[in-house]
């Protein structure tokens, strides 16, 4: 009875994440886009636990573990290129001089 | 001293969950790589109540437990929000007056407003963050207090 | 005995992953309907708090006591302190960068101090 539990779990799943992908090509600014993407990994995790109960092998929820790590990191990476290379250059120096000042919270 | 141990037993524990390894040799491998992450920390001298704050545990999950019921509550409210048939949300920004003793407390603080679905911390400054919230039923001002207080008291043991 | 206590925690586990579907779809479908940024982060803060945990502790009923059930908490524990983090982050920087939220007023984006003031149009 699980096993038809969880393998109602992963189609809704992939639905929720078939909703986001609108959203992550759809998306008017950058933002949006950078939103969706890390939900959508939110929803990766969720699938990976899901499926690796569902087939009964622990290695996924490793996988999983891992997913979530980089996801948070990625979307860390993607805002600090985006403002610091292409967006506004005086926020930047602006930043960067409160952290040399050392008055940063 | 009390930070040194109680991260290293954390640390023990986390190499034990993510391996799961029940030999010898291999559970020394394991305690080696402890003492080695201790002996690093210490060097770099990063050891403070803030990079190990489980001595403060008994207050801390308590306030957890109470902020999950929050999230709850306002978990249902934002999806009502999002499944009406037509929208009508009134989205506000608002100044948030912030009383906390130290950084942890801040940071707690912060954290559970923005965890609390509904209101987003969106800037942090001097003593009051500014908060986007989904509906003006969400930003009632005793609602913020209430949270601030339980979590400077949470964190630094005296309500503010 | 045992086969009804193995029942029983079959139901919960049902009960609890089925909350969370609701909250992960319900998300999901916020965040395409929406009309602004900044309201779409709070429907998808809805997925990231209590739709994945609720999942998380679906799947640890079903796992039981086990090393697996552990895995599972330190991943609910990983999501729990990073999605908010995230999400506090993306809303920065599109402040920082001057992305106007839709107001229900028309207030200055700075508004004033004033946590309640005015009333509704």
């Amino acid at each position: 009875m699980m096993g038809w539990v969880n393998l109602i779990s992963l189609l809704a799943m992939a639905l929720a994440m078939a909703i986001m992908l609108g959203r992550l090509f759809a998306g008017p600014t950058l933002y949006d886009r950078v939103l969706a993407a890390n939900s959508f990994g939110t929803k990766t995790v969720l699938l990976l636990l899901i499926f690796s109960l569902l087939v009964g092998r622990a290695d996924g929820v490793d996988i999983a573990l891992l997913y979530a790590l980089i996801n948070f990191v990625a979307t860390i990476a993607i805002l600090k290129f985006f403002r610091y290379r292409s967006l506004e250059v005086a926020l930047a120096q602006m930043s960067l001089r409160r952290a040399i000042d050392g008055d940063d919270e | 001293m009390i930070y040194g141990v109680s991260l290293s037993l954390v640390l023990a524990l986390l190499w034990w969950v993510l391996s799961g390894y029940d030999k010898t040799i291999l559970l020394s491998f394991g305690a080696i790589s402890v003492i080695i992450t201790m002996v690093l920390v210490f060097r770099m001298r990063i050891l403070d109540r803030e990079t190990a704050p489980f001595y403060r545990l008994h207050t801390l999950v308590p306030y957890y437990i109470w902020l999950g019921g929050e999230i709850a509550k306002s978990n249902v409210a934002v999806l009502k929000a999002a499944l009406k048939p037509e929208i009508d949300i009134t989205p506000r920004l608002v100044r948030v007056p912030v009383q906390a003793e130290t950084d942890l407390s801040r940071c707690v603080f912060a954290n559970s407003i923005t965890l609390t679905p509904g209101t987003v911390t969106i800037e942090i400054e001097d003593d009051a963050f500014l908060v986007h919230a989904l509906d003006s039923a969400f930003t009632s001002p005793d609602g913020f207090a209430e949270m601030n207080q339980n979590a400077s008291r949470a964190t630094d043991g005296v309500p503010s | 005995m045992m086969d009804a206590l193995s029942l029983v925690r079959d139901f919960v586990s049902i009960a609890f992953m089925a909350v969370g579907i609701v909250f992960v779809l319900a998300g999901a479908i916020g965040v395409v309907r929406l009309p602004d940024f900044y309201t779409r982060m709070h429907a998808a803060g809805v997925t990231d708090t209590l739709g994945a945990e609720m999942i998380v502790f679906g799947l640890m009923i079903q796992a039981g006591f086990t090393l697996l059930s552990a895995k599972l908490l330190l991943v609910g524990f990983i999501l729990f302190l990073t999605s908010p983090t995230a999400t506090h982050a993306v809303a920065n920087a599109a402040h920082r960068a001057g992305l106007n939220p839709l107001l229900s007023r028309h207030q200055p984006p700075h508004p004033g101090d004033d946590p309640e003031g005015g009333a509704k149009p």
